[in-house]
């Protein structure tokens, strides 16, 4: 199925269509913009469609929907290849690949129980990308430990 | 430059700064030794917040701050008091801040330095967070080891113990790895050195794990021993297993070079048998007594002119 045709499925006035989801992730990166069926948003989801590639993606469509920064890190954590459109009008506005951030600035819950920012203090947690070969590490500027993007993913979701 | 810093982890020294602080680290040992009065810090107040016990670490920046002609200002007890009533380590900080010119604290959480030192607007030295860093004490060791040797390039420095709760030696790797050094780490596999500071380092190809320490018995020029404690194995016996191999006694000391030293963070307890305390190999007292110096220099370099 193409992608126009996917966008075709029930095509959006205005709001924002994240395509390339990670197949069976949909529900995670609903989950990460805290949207369920309480907060009012029309959502249609599509998972497991099957690319021109071959291969296969999820799709979410949200009407009447804005993303923030943060909103667009959470996703890039829980698929980092998912692309955004942002359609206005029935017609694609924008359209943009996510990227993880160099710097994620309170998303991430440090999984060191022992970090004072798991204490009751003033503080956001801060965490930067290192690259170790073709690992991804994301490290607590507070107490230096690290993160994978596996460990990152089950904490944000949950 | 270390004027108005915080020192939070070695990482915030440069290798300039740390040779500069074994130059200050020596003079005042000079002047102290000839007791010549040092009146540098006149004026000045530290405020030191532990909020875990500590008896060397505490006594050793007490005392280079006094031996500077300042004044310290601390809380005897802090579980009895701000903390324990729920008060933030920010809000503590910004009180202490205020009171003083320089604050040091240890406390049991990781990260919890970095955090006080945001909050102050005076400079923080950490002494010591959770399992995570404790600069101080690396700057000793580093001093103690450069005393000896006057260089770092080409030692082969062996870290035995418990190397994965010890934050001894998770600054001391991260500075030691800066120079030109070969590194091997002897523990038992459950107290490993943690991925978390390997992957910190700058050269890790120059850091190698052995089985044993007869492995490195000969040819390593330094040893930092650490204590391996019994509260970390729930079964007694494998306890002593551990300790059996990773203790040092006359007959381990008499195998290593004749120029080696054995240094330890001290309190140790059944790591170093005290019949090798004689041996002109064991460093760890001499060790434990440039704790102060290291502190005066690092104390004046940050509040005073360089
Ligand atoms: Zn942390």
């Amino acid at each position: 199925m193409s992608e126009e045709k996917t966008l075709k499925i029930s095509k959006i006035e205005d709001g924002i269509v994240i395509d390339h989801i990670n197949p069976g992730s949909a529900m995670e990166v609903l989950s990460v913009l805290k949207i369920n069926g309480k907060s009012g948003f029309t959502v249609s989801l599509l998972m497991n469609v099957r690319t021109s590639k071959g291969n296969s993606k999820d799709v979410v469509k949200i009407e009447k929907k804005n993303l923030r920064k943060k909103e667009l890190d959470l996703i890039s954590m829980v698929s980092p290849n998912a692309t955004i459109n942002i359609v206005e009008n029935f017609v694609i506005k924008e359209k943009f690949n996510v990227s993880l951030p160099e710097t994620v600035h309170d998303i991430i819950r440090c999984q060191n129980q022992n970090c004072v920012t798991n204490a009751k203090e003033p503080v956001k947690t801060v965490f930067t990308m290192e690259k170790k070969g073709d690992k991804l590490l994301y490290r607590c500027h507070y107490c230096e430990r690290t993160m994978t993007m596996d460990e990152i993913r089950n904490s944000i979701t949950k | 430059m270390l004027k108005k810093k915080d020192i939070v982890n070695i990482g915030d020294i440069s290798n300039e700064d740390i040779f500069k602080v074994f130059e200050n680290a020596s003079k005042f040992k000079k002047k102290l030794s000839k007791e010549e009065k040092i009146k540098t810090m006149d004026g000045k107040i530290m405020t030191t917040l532990f909020f875990e016990p500590s008896t060397r670490t505490r006594l050793s920046f007490e005392s280079a701050m006094h031996r500077l002609g300042g004044s310290v200002i601390t809380v005897s007890e802090p579980k009895s008091s701000s903390a324990s009533k729920g008060e933030t380590v920010a809000d503590t900080i910004r009180m202490a801040s205020s009171y003083s010119d320089i604050i040091v604290m240890r406390h049991p959480m990781e990260g919890a330095a970095r955090l006080a030192s945001e909050f102050s607007s005076v400079p923080v030295i950490n002494g010591g967070d959770g399992s995570g860093q404790h600069p101080t004490q690396t700057l000793l060791d580093l001093f103690t080891i450069w005393e000896k040797f006057g260089t770092f390039n080409g030692l082969h420095i062996t870290m035995a113990g418990d190397l994965k709760y010890g934050r001894t030696v998770h600054s001391l790797i991260r500075a030691l790895n800066r120079f030109d050094t070969t590194i091997s780490l002897v523990s038992p596999e459950s107290l490993e050195m943690p991925d978390h500071i390997i992957s910190t380092l700058k050269n890790p190809e120059k850091v190698i794990k052995s089985k044993s320490l007869d492995e490195v018995l000969n040819s390593s020029d330094v040893f930092y021993v650490t204590r391996i404690q019994k509260e970390r194995f729930v079964d007694l016996n494998d306890y002593a297993k551990v300790i059996g191999s990773y203790s040092f006694d006359i007959d381990t000391v008499s195998a290593m070079k004749e120029t080696a030293i054995i240094l330890h963070p001290l309190p140790r307890v059944d790591e170093i048998s005290p019949e090798v305390d004689n041996d002109p190999r064991a460093t760890y007292f001499k060790q434990a007594e440039n704790g102060v110096f290291v502190r005066m220099a690092l104390i004046d370099m940050i509040l005073g002119g360089e």
